[in-house]
């Protein structure tokens, strides 16, 4: 019986819900379902629809449970939903555990043998794929076909929620960058359940895809991509690194975009190394930022420990470099897989004896890339490390983004002192030390090696040392160095990105948070909003602390600290840095290893306010 | 009368750094003072220079030489990595980097192994008194097997001999000799300072406060009872090209003379002593290295030299122009190409 799939009559048993759900893709690692996700969530951004895609993975590289989950929002609400309506139970282990968590008139599309190992629900709308019958029916060659199952699940989505099968192919197209050959192979597996499904399944749920205006001119990419973009735009030229879950890929981001600054005989700008472990990679770009050239390295919390001693040397020897954490769950091997927000005090005291590190904390892919250039100005400015603090999350999720801007101001290279400019300054000052304050901003100035000026030659130590950079154990210039890096750290809170706030509201209730919270709080201030309860709201972008998150503070009956971490760790920080009426501000601190939920968020903002 | 100068009209003198501070009689300040000769008797430019170093007593003499130059005195075991770094930000600069046998034997080993791998283009100096000299005289993983120590009594664990390590890790310029030994540590450094990859120098320089009893194989007097040269060296300039045509090159066996061209042109002149040592045969340096150690038997000389491999730069395929002097249109893209970028990211 052949049915015209468009005009196929559906059962609805309840009133349509457009463009306003989620999925659970479960799949096993390795299986090959990382394209079959892809191609949903690229085709629902193609349909106009707001949507994310995060990836819920084991540390693994095959055969254990992973969990892609694509959230479609026509409000434009991007954070990770607590509650996912719709279950691709493709995993027989996992699958009596994800079919129990759907809600009631939630929906399983699952196989015909997965089938047989679930205890039937009768809330709930069950979809079953001959998933094996159907590779039967394939000309797929055998060597493939274990690759390509799982656009059986593509071909049933699509089919079911609506999304048109010329649409998939353009988006596979574009996946094999323009291949005809194994887009087609793919795609065959799509067509194939589509229709299948099409003639057999008839659709008793009420969830749908429609066309609609909400991603026009925007963009859909990484967090990692974006960062390592915004470097090539920072004008990045030493990248060495150490390969370590979740950064890898943003290394894979510079590699793929080193292109856009090579020159016209295809000679590098940027020179990326592969180090021997996370040590030698920060001695790499410490080493470089000294010899006059913008480094950077990426990692996560096992590399950020190794990269202590060379922090804390390139502070106090005040060496510019870029430092990217991107952040997994902790303490030790921990969960590698998972997202956290877990090193912040770690990064931001990375070091033995005193100091503090600068640090950005981008909370979208806007800021990632803009932070990836900016952190160079930051850097070379102050003389000294600077360290983005991403996510996993953001890091290696698909994000929906309007498309970045151009650095709005040029290249920076801070107070770096030519031949002749060297000169003057002795002119001016009857002499040079690397380590003279004379602007009175606790910057100094520096000679790169190779400038041709007798006098430009200095030592570089982690040892004590007076203003003229010699070796120096006297009370008197330690107390003098540490005083002026103090100095300087006050002169970079001016500098670094300002908070993000949204006071609009006379409230009593201010909302504190970093980084990537910031989409599940805006959604969750919309939930309270309705219940009557108004809030208003702050995100942290840089440590050391603005000033203005005192101010914050201090104008709010109650605050609440928003982070995923367990310890509550900006919480800690505010208190250490604003001590004084710090009583009525209280830790939401999550970490339990996925992206924050609104619904987590408003339950418990309502319980603790309550 | 005016001091003797350079052909850049430099005195000795304005090769050197600040005093030292390192005991009366160190074998490291013989070295030092033999990297300012050779940099005076070169001519070399001290701004094109930067010297790094690790930690540990022989770490802390880049302060004593070259005062001209950019020194980085960094962390224990990681000079390689920031000369790494240092050297890619700017290809234009040379780099004398010291080291020690703790620096680089034990914390080190790991850095010290890969910067060979990756042949980044400097002087590697491991200064060699088999004691760690700064915390008051523990052995060291270069320290002789079976040797006595005050401090930790006998040490029962094989040395390790940094110069076999080097040549298996794939470096192209390895040599051993003895800081008492000053026209052979000279010119091994001349040598040295030419090879475009990175140079590794064993200089075992006795520690004259923990380490200096006649026992030790690290001390000045066995060091000078017990030096075999393997050769007599000389260095000759590119432009001692007459002398160069005189010379046979041909096989060792054949001669008492051995010539080795260099990149720039210049030829190290090994002139065979009692053993018929060819620096070009890798088998026969890790069986020298290998003897000499069995036997505690001194050698010292060129061990080992080989065409150079392409360096960490070549294969990064970088510009000309140091990285670190690019200006801010080779650091910035155009506004236009972050258009096309993001028109391929859109939904269109």
């Amino acid at each position: 019986m052949a049915i015209n799939p468009q005009t196929q009559s559906k059962v609805l048993t309840r009133e349509p819900v457009i463009n306003d759900f989620a999925f659970s893709v479960a799949t096993k690692n390795g299986s090959g379902s990382q394209t079959s996700n892809n191609v949903l969530v690229r085709s629902l951004f193609r349909m106009g629809i707001p949507v994310n895609g995060k990836n819920l993975f084991p540390s693994n590289i095959k055969g254990l449970p992973t969990w892609y989950t694509i959230r479609a929002s026509k409000d434009g609400y991007t954070a990770r939903k607590a509650i996912t309506e719709i279950v691709v139970a493709y995993n027989n282990d996992t699958a009596p555990e994800d079919v129990s968590n759907l809600p009631p008139g939630g929906v399983c599309v699952t196989t015909d043998k997965i089938a047989r190992v679930i205890n039937q629900r009768d809330d709930i709308s069950y979809y079953e794929i001959p998933v094996a019958k159907l590779m039967r029916q394939t000309k797929v060659p055998s060597a493939f076909r274990k690759l390509v199952e799982n656009m059986t699940y593509v071909g049933a989505v699509a089919q079911l929620f609506d999304i048109p099968l010329d649409l998939i192919y353009q988006v596979l197209l574009d996946n094999f960058k323009g291949r005809e050959k194994p887009a087609r192979m793919n795609h065959d597996i799509v067509e194939l359940a589509y229709h299948w499904t099409a003639e057999n399944i008839v659709k008793t749920d009420p969830y749908r895809f429609e066309y609609m205006d909400g991603t026009e001119g925007k963009i859909m990419m990484t967090g990692n991509d974006a960062g390592a973009l915004g470097a090539i735009f920072g004008g990045v030229n030493v990248v060495a690194w150490y390969p370590i879950t979740p950064s890898t890929s943003f290394v894979d981001g510079v590699i793929s975009y080193r292109h856009l600054r090579q020159t016209e005989d295809k000679q590098n700008t940027v020179a990326i190394v592969q180090a021997e472990d996370e040590l030698a990679a920060a001695g790499i770009v410490v080493g470089a930022g000294w010899s006059g050239a913008r480094s950077l390295t990426s990692t996560s919390g096992p590399g950020i420990s190794l990269m202590a001693e060379f922090a804390g040397l390139a502070y106090f020897a005040e060496v510019p470099a870029v430092f990217w954490n991107i952040t997994r769950m902790g303490p030790s091997t921990g969960l590698p897989t998972r997202t956290s927000q877990g090193d912040l005090l770690f990064t931001h005291f990375l070091g033995h004896g005193d100091g503090r590190q600068i640090c950005l904390m981008p909370g979208n892919l806007k800021e990632a890339f803009e932070f990836g250039w900016k952190s160079f100005d930051i850097a070379e400015a102050l003389q000294t490390p600077v360290f983005v603090i991403s996510d996993l999350d953001l890091g290696m999720n698909n994000w929906l983004s309007d498309p970045f801007d151009y650095p709005d101001q040029p290249i920076n290279r801070g107070k770096v002192l030519s031949a002749e400019e060297l000169q003057d300054f002795i002119d001016e000052h009857g002499k040079w030390g690397r380590y003279m304050d004379v602007d009175g901003d606790g910057i100094a100035y520096r000679t790169i090696p190779g400038t041709e000026h007798r006098f430009a030659g200095y030592f570089t130590r982690g040892t004590g040392r007076d203003e003229m950079a010699t070796y120096s154990e006297r009370s008197d210039d330690w107390m003098a160095t540490m005083s002026r890096l103090r100095l300087k750290m006050d002169t970079a809170r001016g500098m670094l990105p300002q908070p993000v706030s949204d006071t609009g509201s006379d409230a009593g209730i201010g909302i504190i948070t970093f980084g990537t919270n910031d989409d599940a709080i805006r959604e969750a201030r919309d939930w309270l909003a309705n219940d009557g309860i108004q809030t208003n709201y702050l995100r942290v972008r840089a440590l050391p602390l603005a000033s203005s998150v005192s101010d914050f503070i201090d104008a709010h009956q109650s605050v609440f600290v928003i982070e995923n971490n367990f310890d509550g760790q900006l919480t800690q920080l505010i208190r250490l840095e604003h001590p004084e009426n710090v009583s009525h501000v209280r830790p939401l601190a999550l970490g339990d290893g996925l992206p924050m939920t609104p619904t987590w968020i408003y339950e418990n903002l309502k319980e603790q306010e309550g | 009368m005016p001091p003797r100068t350079n052909h850049l009209g430099l005195a000795r003198n304005e090769y050197k750094g600040r005093p030292t501070t390192l005991c009366p009689g160190c074998g490291h300040d013989s070295i030092s003072n033999q990297i300012i000769s050779m940099a005076y008797d070169l001519g070399l430019e001290q701004h094109k220079i930067i010297k790094v170093s690790g930690i540990g007593c022989s770490s802390k003499t880049p302060a004593y030489f070259l005062g001209g130059s950019h020194g980085f005195n960094a962390l224990h075991g990681r000079m390689p990595s920031v000369v790494t770094g240092a050297l890619l930000a700017n290809t234009d600069l040379a780099c004398i980097a010291v080291s020690g046998d703790g620096d680089t034997g034990s914390i080190g080993m790991g850095q010290f192994k890969h910067v060979i791998r990756r042949n980044v283009p400097f002087v590697y100096i491991i200064e060699n008194n088999g004691v760690y000299g700064l915390t008051k005289g523990q052995f060291s993983a270069t320290a002789d097997e079976g040797q006595f120590l005050k401090y930790y009594g006998t040490n029962h664990m094989p040395a390790i001999d940094l110069a076999l390590e080097a040549v298996i890790a794939g470096a192209t310029f390895v040599a051993r000799s003895f800081s008492g030994d000053a026209k052979q540590v000279q010119a091994l450094l001349r040598a040295a300072v030419r090879h475009p990859g990175t140079s590794v120098l064993d200089i075992i320089s006795p520690c004259v406060t923990f380490n200096n009893a006649e026992t030790s194989t690290k001390s000045y007097p066995y060091g000078r009872d017990h030096e075999i040269p393997l050769h007599e060296i000389q260095i000759l300039a590119p432009d001692y090209v007459d002398a160069r045509e005189e010379i046979t090159i041909g096989d060792y066996d054949e001669g008492d003379i051995i010539d080795v061209e260099m990149h720039d042109g210049s030829f190290i002149r090994l002139k065979k002593l009692d053993n018929d040592h060819d620096p070009r045969n890798r088998r026969q340096a890790m069986d020298v290295l290998e003897r000499s150690m069995r036997e505690q038997i001194f050698s010292t000389g060129l061990i080992y030299y080989e065409e150079p491999r392409p360096t960490l730069a070549d294969t990064e395929e970088l510009v000309e122009t140091p990285l670190a002097r690019l200006d801010a249109a080779g650091l910035r893209p155009s506004e236009a190409v972050l258009d096309s970028v993001m028109q391929n990211l859109m939904a269109g």
